[in-house]
């Protein structure tokens, strides 16, 4: 059986009962996320034990494929997925959030869950702007890109610097793993698909928190086409948000990095 | 001969929860409760349970949640400043009628206001706070006792409505030690969780669920609500069966009484000490002690005023309850108060005092 017939089959069959459809506007990349999910989840006989807690926003679309999802507040998906990895230990639990979910008003969960190593996959669309509300500021957007709330484009002396999330989570002892992937080539597309197999195994051997950032495009607010879009990520995005593996590590490289540190501590006392 | 145990108000939370069968607990440090989250966490992973400090009190309601959402017991616990960070967790709670127990250790307010005893929270916890018009039921302990066997009650009323029920307790009945019979109680069956979130290879009917966005809860997880409507019509309904069935209360000396308090928490044991000495100088009072705060236990409190009782409210606030004793009984009831302001001391240590009431008794009678 193909790849893409058993997917449609378990994983992305379409609820049609369900309100929120697998798609986006034209030329969203967020649902090519989710099918990546989608199958990586299915490749390793996941979807059935899977959990996904949601983020609020267009990332949210995810809920529409054929696996078990919960959405609470708007950045609160890292605490869901937390409590339920924590009580469910035998489950396998991931967040799939946007940018301003996951980075803005959800950074403190994050980098929290982060902190504690939480057993969990979370998964960051990022589309460098607040699609669902109409294209605003994010805190992803990059130098001189024109939203909704920057119409002169992002100015550091006012707006200040895109934050790089998986760079940040790559340098906290408890992730495991911190990837970013984008969709603009074919080539790029693969990698993210082995980023995203790679994560899910960290989570399999309880290696602790592990990241995978996915560049997305969002023509409608970005005002381009869907190719000129693409486009954009090659030439644009991809320069300020580089595209690879950041740490791929395992929880013991952590502890016994923190033991050398209190032996040498203890060493020179 | 029952074995009693000399336990903290807070920490008879805990017991209270293992008790009930707790899953799971998620909080952060806030005074005066910080006594709860030390128990549990030095009590439930010796349990095998799951214990998580959180980063905040909004990620501790948002774990809550996941942990509800899953199927399983959970509860957090917090004060004034921390409660009102809750909000927005509640009201997903709340959209999603998933049932979770909250605790409050009451302080003083506004802002970070006062570490101390005070009855400030009433309004925000009984008229439920977040955004969207919801209905939490709200039980208040008076004893380190009624702590424990209130929480047990509260993970019940949760499971049986599928819906969030807050422990209202304050800083005094938090803070004191007394002796306490800690036992299992039984309240009997709840509905079982069709729609806990287990994976979809996990569930009997092997089907998807998801705990997603309006128009899909507990209440119809599988199907969904077919109109933003139908979604209200089912809480609405929910609304009115608890109000109408979970009303409790306990009255105190007041079939014969000229004057009924009205009183819950720490100053209603203020009001029996006071009722006691009135009672010694042949002054007829008596006391209707709200045990559910929401649903508030107005017909009580109206059947007295209709016979012609005066009614006296104390609360340490300035004056929250007051307005659902006022609202509760006849408009030519005389309805009396004493609250914060009556305090014995200026500072936020000051109580009011059972001299304080019967001075208040004797001047109204």
């Amino acid at each position: 059986m193909s790849e893409a017939a058993v997917t449609k089959e378990r994983v992305g069959g379409l609820q049609r009962s369900y309100w929120l459809p697998l798609q986006g506007c034209p030329g969203c990349q967020h649902p090519v996320v989710s099918r990546l999910i989608a199958e990586v989840l299915e490749e390793m006989d996941l979807d059935g034990s899977a959990i996904i807690a949601l983020g609020v926003g267009c990332a949210a679309c995810i809920a529409g494929l054929n696996i078990d999802a919960v959405l609470g507040s708007h950045g609160g998906a890292p605490d869901i997925a937390t409590a339920i990895k924590r009580l469910h230990p035998e489950r396998f639990v991931l967040t799939m959030q946007g940018d301003g979910d996951c980075i803005a008003i959800g950074a403190g969960p994050l980098i929290a869950a982060m902190g504690r190593g939480e057993n969990i996959t979370i998964i960051m669309a990022n589309n460098t702007n607040y699609g669902t509300t109409g294209g605003q500021l994010a805190p992803t957007t990059v130098m001189g890109q024109i939203t909704s709330t920057t119409p002169k484009g992002r100015d550091q002396q006012t707006e200040g610097f895109p934050i790089h999330a998986a760079e940040l989570a790559a340098t906290f002892q408890g992730v495991s793993y911190s990837a970013r992937g984008a969709l603009d080539t074919m080539a790029n597309y693969q990698r993210t698909k082995k980023f995203l197999r790679r994560a899910f195994q960290k989570q399999l051997d309880r290696e602790g928190l592990s990241f995978v950032e996915v560049i997305s495009a969002c023509p409608p607010n970005w005002h381009m086409t869907p190719l000129e879009s693409v486009d954009w990520i090659t030439n644009v995005v991809l320069r300020e948000f580089p595209v690879g593996e950041f740490k791929n590590a395992k929880r013991a490289d952590a502890l016994s990095r923190q033991q050398g540190k209190a032996a040498s501590k203890g060493n020179a006392a | 001969m029952t074995e009693r145990t000399l336990v903290k108000g807070n920490e008879a939370v805990g017991w209270g929860a293992v008790n009930a069968g707790c899953d799971g607990f998620f909080g952060y440090p806030i005074t005066p409760q910080n006594s709860v989250i030390e128990w549990f966490a030095r009590e439930l992973p010796a349990r095998g349970k799951v214990f998580v400090q959180s980063p905040s009190e909004t990620s501790a309601i948002m774990m809550v949640f996941g942990g509800a959402a899953a199927g399983r017991r959970v509860l957090t616990s917090t004060s004034g400043p921390g409660w009102a960070l809750m909000q927005e967790g509640m009201s997903h709670l709340a959209a999603a009628d998933l049932p979770a127990v909250v605790v409050i250790t009451q302080r003083g307010g506004p802002g970070q206001g006062s570490v101390r005893h005070a009855q400030m929270d009433y309004l925000c916890v009984t008229r439920g706070g977040g955004n969207g018009g919801y209905k939490n039921i709200v039980l208040a302990p008076a004893s380190v006792q009624e702590v424990h066997d209130l929480v047990q009650l509260a993970f019940y009323l949760a499971d049986k409505y599928w819906n969030p029920v807050i422990v209202l307790s304050d800083a005094i009945i938090g803070l004191i030690s007394e002796t306490v019979e800690l036992k299992a109680l039984e309240f009997g069956p709840v509905p079982e969780k069709t729609w806990a979130v287990k994976g979809r290879a996990n569930h009997a009917e092997k089907v998807v669920r998801r705990m997603v966005h309006t128009s899909v809860s507990a209440g119809k997880i599988l199907e969904g609500y077919p109109t933003y409507l139908s979604w209200m019509a089912y809480k609405d309904d929910k609304y009115k069966t608890m109000a109408a069935a979970e009303v409790r209360h306990e009255a105190y000396r007041s079939d014969d009484a000229d004057l009924v308090i009205v009183a819950y928490g720490y100053p209603s044991r203020v009001c029996k000490e006071a009722i006691h000495r009135a009672r010694t100088e042949g002054l007829k009072v008596g006391l209707i002690r709200p045990i559910s705060l929401w649903p508030f236990p107005a017909a009580p409190i109206r059947e007295k005023a209709e016979r012609g009782c005066k009614i006296l409210v104390v609360e340490d606030s300035l004056g929250q309850m007051v307005d659902d004793v006022k609202a509760a009984v006849p408009d030519n009831t005389e309805v009396h108060f004493l609250g914060m302001l009556s305090r014995h001391l200026p500072d936020d240590s000051g109580m009011i005092l059972p001299k304080t009431v019967l001075d208040k008794i004797r001047s109204i009678l």
